[in-house]
């Protein structure tokens, strides 16, 4: 069946620098704003850009990921011939192997893409946090007759160095890639987010793919080789959040950003809903003494204490007199009474006992807390 | 292994909730947050093991039709059972039948299909979180031909008015149902009855001209049937009114209600949304509330039910109040002892007073 274009969703990382976040969970997996997942973001993007045909390409601890996609109905994906496919690595006759990088990924599973025959493929990854209309990505590409477009957001200046930079002609036609450069020459950083035609990456894919010096990866061996060759690509220019929650800190900046009245990214946006699995708890219970300020809670929590500038998921517990601030608290926690939380992110099912101190402020990053390091701050 | 099938009878439910069933039946009417009646009832089905529940309905269907769909967010969407919901579609010309017996004779055959022995039926307004499994259990024990769960109230209130009572003998076998307002053992409404039973005395019943199955088939043959009782304990409601309705809504802000109702046993289910977490802005200031997801609150809020997707702007002060889905509530309204049905828009400076006997209720998609 001929599509359009094919969405290649990335997910398989591990996200080391997430610590104990991502300790037995990928990184798309981990919870985020209160109600999802991060791989949300990206799912709801295909869904509401009606790409319809999506392989979410895993590999790190899985478990979670998967029975969280399953068959995608969440985001209307649960189709009858294309849909959402996750695509584990594998073995077959030649034999087989884990995914070395981005771009091996996408080479493993050439023959997926190939069922289509697209004349597109977007490369997208599932630990960012925006709302995108891929559409006009492809469209942008379309009238550029662009062979690869890759899209940028403007970072202030002084962050550029932090950034893949893309450095472009005022046509956005693209002429280098600086990976991290020490002196910038532009602030357009790439986001991961690439569109190429189908045909001409297959063949830079086959062609990577018999490279031994090669790590296989979009930015740092499939681009250049293209601008090697001097193909036309393109920059995107996108306007709007996005937010790469690749460490603890830009994870917790994030989910706090969420609480901030004018973010152009709203989760109550009807005209770009944001999906998930949804469970069946009851409305928030908030007591009579309890004090809720500038947070997002959400069902089947049950609220004593005081709340403050706070992400608090489904089922979380805060008891009397105890006070959180500047936290987020996955699904099932249970803060006790007389507690005090400020700047930490506390992981799914921890207990917190009655009167302990948790002070994420006392450190360069909030604090995770999960169920084995509660007990350093217990005793 | 025997096993039981459900139906939610609908059929003598009246519109009760004047403004609130104006444009939808009784078993569709939002209930607590994020439910409607009737998913109480469906829940506690599927939560006791059954996987086919049909619902006979007779009007004003379209709300509760959209409301549970295909049946999936119950597990009901399946290849073989699940869901059926059976508006009238009386198809037969020699049709004789009246009242719930002509659903019955019109729907024989998803009793005749389903494998099960036993069936469980319900109405909409009896709300509890309760398992019927051990009722079931019971009834196989005795052997009995139907199993009436039945409740004990502690305190009369006005929608225990119209509830049948249960009277038994020694031996805990119906002797009677009556209308005796001191008897405070209190039929549910909610039975179950052996299917070869079942059918058997709606052929009578239709045979007979009669129009209602329960009074008729069971009450009028008490003598002749094995009829027993399973008594329900916990948190439980009747919703007949918009006084009950009401009072109801905001019981579930006692903390012991809202944790045996919603916490207890097992989830009640409801038609999944997609809605974000409530977010609650700078200077929000809520308390004894529960709020569902979607909600956007700069104001005050005490002692409300407040649905999904709700907002209530700053300076606006809600008390004792019941607010449904989708309302905007403007600056510097004053809403107390109010119902606002779903998508009603308040605009600023408005003043809304009720009364706790007769709450103010502004019928839906309503600007005032």
């Amino acid at each position: 069946m001929k599509k359009e274009c094919v969405g290649m969703l990335l997910a398989g990382g591990e996200g080391k620098r997430l610590g104990l976040l991502t300790k037995n969970l990928a990184k798309p997996a981990v919870h985020f704003g209160g109600k999802y997942r991060i791989i949300d973001f990206t799912l709801s993007n295909c869904s509401n850009s009606r790409i319809h045909t999506v392989g979410v390409l895993t590999q790190y601890s899985p478990m979670v990921l998967n029975k969280h996609i399953g068959i995608g109905k969440p985001w209307d994906l649960d189709r009858q011939e294309d849909g959402v496919a996750i695509l584990s690595p594998y073995t077959a006759k030649k034999g087989g192997s884990w995914y070395k990088g981005t771009a091996d990924a996408i080479s493993q599973n050439i023959h997926y893409i190939d069922q289509y025959d697209p004349e597109f493929v977007l490369v997208i990854s599932g630990d960012h946090i925006y709302q995108m209309n891929y559409d006009k990505l492809i469209e942008h590409h379309r009238e550029k007759q662009s062979e690869a477009t890759i899209s940028v957001i403007e970072v202030p200046w002084k962050e550029a160095s932090r950034f893949g930079i893309l450095n472009t002609k005022s046509n956005l036609e693209i002429y280098e890639f600086d990976e991290k450069p020490e002196n910038p020459k532009n602030n357009l950083a790439s986001m991961g987010i690439y569109v190429f035609n189908w045909k001409t990456l297959r063949k830079y894919l086959i062609e990577d793919s018999k490279l031994k010096n090669s790590s296989h990866d979009f930015g740092k061996d499939v681009i250049p080789a293209m601008l090697n060759d001097e193909l036309p690509l393109f920059a995107y220019r996108f306007e709007g959040y996005w937010k790469d929650v690749g460490t603890i800190q830009s994870y917790w900046e994030a989910n706090m950003d969420l609480l901030e009245e004018d973010l152009s990214l709203s989760l109550n946006n009807k005209e770009w809903r944001t999906y998930s699995h949804d469970t069946n708890y009851p409305p928030h219970f908030i007591d009579k003494n309890a004090v809720i300020d500038n947070s997002l809670i959400n069902s089947g929590c049950w609220i004593s204490g005081k709340v403050t500038n706070s992400v608090l998921f489904e089922r979380v517990d805060v008891g009397d007199e105890s006070s959180i601030n500047e936290s987020i608290l996955h699904p099932a926690v249970r803060i006790g009474k007389n507690c005090v939380v400020n700047r930490a992110i506390i992981m799914e099912n921890v207990s917190i006992p009655d009167g302990v101190t948790i002070d994420g402020s006392e450190f360069d990053e909030p604090v995770v807390i999960n169920d084995e390091n509660i007990y350093d701050f217990t005793n | 292994m025997n096993s039981l099938m459900g139906l939610i009878n609908l059929e003598h439910e009246y519109d009760f909730l004047e403004e609130l069933t104006y444009f939808r039946c009784g078993a569709a009417a939002p209930f607590g947050g994020r439910y409607r009646l009737i998913d109480f009832t469906l829940s506690n089905m599927v939560n006791s093991g059954v996987e086919e529940v049909a619902v006979f309905t007779n009007h004003k269907y379209r709300a509760l039709m959209d409301h549970i769909g295909t049946g999936a967010d119950w597990e009901l969407a399946r290849r073989h059972g699940g869901l059926f919901i059976l508006p009238p579609d009386w198809n037969d010309p020699t049709d004789i039948s009246r009242g719930d017996l002509r659903h019955f004779h019109n729907n024989r055959d998803y009793f005749k299909r389903s494998k099960a022995d036993h069936v469980i039926i319900s109405g909409s307004q009896f709300i509890s979180n309760s398992n019927y499994k051990k009722a079931f259990e019971y009834h196989l024990e005795r052997d009995a031909d139907v199993t009436c769960v039945s409740t004990h109230v502690e305190e009369f209130k006005p929608e225990h008015v119209s509830q049948l009572r249960i009277e038994n003998n020694d031996e805990d076998w119906v002797t009677n149902f009556t209308n005796d307002q001191q008897n405070p053992h209190l039929f549910t409404g909610v039975y179950i009855i052996k299917k070869e039973i079942l059918m058997k005395l709606v052929d009578e019943c239709i045979a007979y001209h009669k129009d209602h199955f329960f009074f008729d088939g069971i009450k009028a043959n008490l003598d002749k049937l094995k009829v027993q009782f399973y008594s329900y304990e916990g948190y439980s409601a009747f919703i007949n009114s918009v006084e009950s309705f009401y009072r109801h809504n905001l019981n579930l802000l006692n903390p012991e209600n809202y944790k045996s109702l919603f916490f207890k046993n097992q989830f009640v289910l409801t038609k999944i949304s997609n809605e974000p977490p409530a977010k609650y802005r700078k200077g929000a200031n809520v308390s004894g509330s529960m709020f569902a997801n979607g909600c956007v609150i700069d104001g005050e809020v005490s002692n409300s039910v407040i649905f999904r997707g709700v907002k209530i702007n700053q300076s606006a002060n809600v008390k004792n109040s019941v607010i449904m889905q989708r309302c905007t509530i403007e600056k510097d309204v004053y809403l107390e002892n109010v119902i606002l049905d779903k998508d009603v828009h308040v605009t600023a400076g408005q003043t809304f007073i009720g009364s706790k006997e007769k709450p103010f209720v502004v019928a839906k998609r309503k600007t005032i």
